[in-house]
């Protein structure tokens, strides 16, 4: 990289992928594709009232997937490159031709027919609010301060903080391929969190976390709101100890039901069904969960907002896009209904695999070829507040926190370290930690025996507070 | 440092030739760039370039399905103020877009100019890796022969293999640190794993297993008994071993932990919490712990970034600091943190070389290279004899810690039950969770057979990941808690 160099940096990035396109096309390739993104970011760590860490920066990187024809199928390489110099763009043109020549031929590998492309509209998805850059640095800092302030405020026993953090970021994506598709979207975000730590008179710390985020500054809640609950989720862990090994019910925080949940769209990836890698494989349209159980994927949400000063606004989910990592339109998709697996996470390439179409749930980062990625999931919410869901206990576990990847999906089998509070006749009790909760998805979908209302998106998925029976806490 | 200086050789590798000739810097740029980072008042700065070229090729289904390759180039530039670090980066290396980052990065103090740039006195380095170049074509067949034979082994295991994946990752990482102390160092770190994943099925059940190895190494590291065929054989092993597994048991109980990756458990237990900024900020269990008794006299662990061709070593931090070996618990006693520029200078001790960052994106902080327990004094045989019904987990998949309550989880993804001191049914993958400070108390045996892992691991710490080492002898513990469903 010189400075010549630099000052020919191409500075539209979507003339420099079609260029791109073009090259390779012109090396022999039978088909091209090019992702292109150019992303600002923005991060302050606030911690004990002073700035610990600020980050301001952006940058820019281009990758690139090249397919060669050959009989029924087509060989296919990547490369991906930080470095957008004439010198950089030309190297990585030219890496991905030689790479082709080594793989295989794959009779399913291609780019989408062309008339399987297509993008949402991009305005209506509202993904984009400048509003994100004008916050000041200032004020950013401040939301961040009065965040961790409100937090080490609220109760004595939090006399320390691991910090506030506020980042913002814009996003720019361009996808573009031989096949005449081009899509391009802008996107924003913004959120704070705080993670402050409580000690008891023993010395025992316990430090928890609370966060907000939205597309656009409007939507962000209370610093001080915010930092309230950081503290009262810190206090109520201190004294926390394990409980007995037993069988017992689980309920499920709408913040770790996310994750347990979430395995239904994980089982019911592509990749691992056409693999007979999944619990899923080969259950297509069969029963895999209990009827109570309805799990959605949706790219395309958008979410509409009652602001205090009256006004309206429409906001894309943190999950939504236009076009999925294909180029193909993003939609809807039931998986699981009433238990059912109706349909699958699927990208081109696997729905080639099993014969199917796709679901748009191509995920495509700088490199490789398309992934698996939904948009936003849910899981159809019950009728019981999240109260009534633990008053129905006489004698078991609420959840708050899992750890560790204990999740097997192959098999189903579950086990991970969970921490929470222990209920007694309907009502929370104590703390509890240092157990682990086991069993199988497959026995732990169909025992779902509560469902919340409490369905809130404070993030690209959300599941309400759930109940499930017959799984095995280890503890002392 | 005092340790391994025989591995300075004479004619050490000039690693920053790539970027003041290929990239174009000079030693008049990175001083201007520093310059203009303190020109706000900081009390230090650094630049740290990073070039790095990564490789992967994948054989799944018989097919050589993937081949990529990455190129990343960058900079970032750090600015310190008392607790404060002002930070930016950019991709572009023209002197415009550096000295821009440099004056964004200033803004974190809020005064006028008070350190100058010192001249630069380049770090000495060991040569713990071989120097190579970014991967030609001839290494890329190569690497496809290791793929295609690691396939072939694994079908060939068992016909209950009905899906193998093999996959190469290489990374060439270059990195050029200079600092307004004068600190001015630079590496060359390459970096290779072969990985292997299978699944088998039977009548009745579906089973994965998986397998790799590597570290900072040639290729020819796969030709000796790290061969893909016994990478590709360990996972066919295991999940052939899984197809009859029974449910693992759930409880309290003896732990017996095979050698190598099961070292795992130190870094979860132990090793986050004693890295120096969780420390600095006392948001760890082990705050002011130093010269207390938090396992048992039976325990020693270190954190060695000094071992030639390891996955977890560095020839020098990223903040251009030399690798040491630190001794972190000795006999039991806490001795020591694991500490960067920033900790060692707040905290008023030792800098241990601990300083890493995942990428040039990325603020460093203190991290781990290899952690590991050395030898006791039993034999592997003695420890599951002495265990009347317990666990004997011999590998393990990833972890997690919790720093401040201590609680720490690791998953068993290969493990069996011990029956009056004899090895017996394999059990599934159990979570095992315990609490830091009080673990490794329960260590009441130690074998004599350290080893350490394949060279697979990737620690993540406030979302940035670099490669680590881990290993352990056999060790008993005598409680652990066992996340299983059985009895």
């Amino acid at each position: 990289m010189s400075t010549t160099a630099n000052a020919a940096y191409a500075t539209d990035l979507k003339q420099l992928a079609e260029q791109a396109v073009a090259r390779a096309l012109a090396l022999g390739a039978t088909d091209a594709e090019v992702v292109a993104v150019e992303s600002e970011e923005f991060h302050v760590n606030v911690r004990l009232g002073q700035v610990e860490q600020l980050t301001e920066s952006g940058s820019r990187a281009l990758g690139l997937r090249v397919l060669f024809a050959e009989g029924t199928g087509s060989r296919t390489a990547s490369t991906s490159t930080s470095d957008l110099s004439p010198e950089g763009v030309t190297r990585i043109i030219e890496s991905a031709v030689q790479l082709a020549r080594v793989t295989g031929v794959d009779p399913f590998a291609g780019l989408p027919e062309r008339e399987a492309f297509g993008s949402n509209d991009v305005a209506a998805l509202a993904l984009y609010f400048n509003d994100v850059d004008a916050i000041t640095p200032a004020e950013r800092i401040e939301i961040a301060r009065g965040c961790e302030a409100a937090a080490m405020a609220y109760d004595t026993r939090i006399q320390n903080s691991s910090g506030a953090d506020f980042d913002a970021s814009t996003l720019r994506r361009f996808m573009t391929n031989s096949r005449g598709f081009s899509g391009e979207y802008r996107s924003s975000y913004c959120g704070f969190s705080v993670t402050p730590i409580a000690q008891d008179a023993s010395g025992a710390m316990q430090r928890d976390f609370w966060y907000s985020s939205a597309r656009t500054a409007k939507l962000l809640e209370s610093p001080e709101a915010i930092g309230r609950i950081a503290a009262q989720r810190a206090l109520r862990r201190l004294g926390a100890r394990p409980v007995p090994t037993q069988r017992c019910p689980v309920v499920f925080a709408p913040e770790v039901a996310r994750g347990l949940m979430g395995n239904l769209l994980a089982a019911a990836d592509g990749d691992s069904i056409y693999r007979n890698s999944s619990m899923f494989s080969g259950k297509l349209g069969e029963q895999v969960a209990g009827e109570n159980i309805t799990m959605i994927d949706d790219g395309t949400m958008v979410f509409d907002h009652d602001l205090e000063d009256g006004t309206h606004l429409r906001v894309g989910g943190f999950g939504t896009s236009p076009f999925d990592g294909d180029g193909l339109p993003t939609r809807r998709t039931v998986v699981i209904e009433r238990g059912v697996l109706k349909h699958l996470m699927l990208n081109t390439y696997t729905a080639r695999k099993l014969n199917m179409q796709s679901t748009g749930k191509a995920s495509r980062g700088l490199a490789g070829a398309p992934g698996i990625g939904g948009g936003n999931y849910f899981l159809e919410p019950g009728v019981l507040t999240p109260e009534q869901v633990i008053g129905g206990v006489s004698s078991g576990l609420y959840v708050l926190q899992t750890m560790g990847h204990g999740v097997n999906l192959v098999t189903g089998d579950y086990s991970v370290g969970a921490s929470g509070l222990w209920i007694e006749n309907g009502e929370l009790a104590y703390p509890v930690e240092q157990i682990t909760i086991a069993g199988n998805l497959k026995d732990i979908f169909r025992n779902v025996v509560a469902i919340g209302n409490d369905l809130e998106f404070r993030g690209s998925g959300a599941v309400p507070t759930v109940r499930v029976d017959g799984m095995t806490v280890a503890g002392s | 440092m005092a340790s391994a200086p025989n591995l300075l050789s004479s004619d050490a590798p000039d690693h920053k030739r790539y970027f003041l000739t290929h990239l174009g810097l000079t030693e008049r740029l990175l001083e201007r760039c520093l310059g203009e980072a303190l020109s706000a008042g900081g009390e230090f700065a650094d630049l740290y370039f990073e070039a790095v070229t990564s490789t992967s090729l994948g054989m799944d289904e018989g097919i050589v399905k993937t081949a990529a390759q990455g190129i990343s180039v960058g900079c970032g530039i750090r600015v310190l103020s008392g607790e404060r670090t002002g930070y930016a980066y950019t991709d572009d290396l023209s002197p415009e877009r550096l000295l821009k980052a440099a004056r964004t990065a200033a803004l974190i103090a809020n005064g006028p100019q008070t350190q100058r740039v010192q001249g630069f006195n380049e770090t000495r380095t060991p040569s713990l890796y071989p120097v190579t170049g970014v991967t030609a074509d001839a290494e890329i067949a190569e690497k496809l022969k290791l793929i295609e034979r690691a396939n072939k082994a694994a079908r060939d295991y068992d016909s209950r293999i009905t899906q193998v994946r093999a996959s190469i990752n290489d990374e060439l990482r270059r990195i050029l640190i200079a600092a307004s102390d004068g600190t001015y160092a630079s590496d060359t770190q390459p970096l290779a794993r072969l990985n292997v994943a299978v699944i088998a099925k039977d009548a009745t059940n579906t089973a994965r297993g998986t397998s790799g190895g590597g570290g900072r190494i040639t290729l020819d590291f796969f030709e000796g008994n790290k061969s893909p065929e016994h990478f590709a054989r360990e996972a066919a092993r295991t999940a052939i071993l899984q197809l009859g597994a029974i449910a693992a048991p759930a409880g309290e109980m003896e732990v017996v932990l095979g050698p190598g990756w099961p070292g795992v458990l130190l870094h979860e237990a132990v090793g986050h919490g004693l890295e120096a900024d969780f420390n600095r900020k006392k948001t760890s269990a082990f705050a002011g712990l130093i010269g207390q008794q938090v396992a048992s006299s039976k325990v020693t662990v270190v954190d060695n970034g000094r071992m030639p061709g390891r996955r977890g070593s560095i020839n020098v931090d990223d903040e251009g600091n030399a690798t040491q070996e630190t001794v972190l618990i000795e006999k039991g006693i806490l001795r020591g943190y694991l500490s960067d520029k920033l900790s060692s200078r707040l905290m008023d001790m030792p800098n241990t070389g601990s300083g890493r960052r995942e990428s040039y994106q990325s603020i460093p902080m203190p991290r781990m290279t290899n952690t590991y327990m050395l030898n006791g004094e039993d034999e592997p045989g003695d420890i599951l004899k002495s265990v009347k019904r317990g666990l004997y987990a011999v590998n393990f998949g990833g972890g997690q810690v919790d720093i401040t309550s201590g609680k720490f989880v690791f998953t068993a993804s290969e493990a069996y039950l011990i029956e009056d001191g004899v090895v017996t049914a394999p059990v599934k993958g159990a979570t095992l969770i315990g609490n830091g400070p009080e673990a490794l108390k329960y260590v009441s045996m130690v074998g004599n057979d350290l080893a350490l892992d394949e060279g697979v691991g990737t620690c993540g710490k406030a979302g940035q990941s670099v490669p680590v080492g881990v290993g352990m002898p056999t060790i008993k513990l005598d409680r652990m808690t066992v996340g299983g469903t059985g009895h």
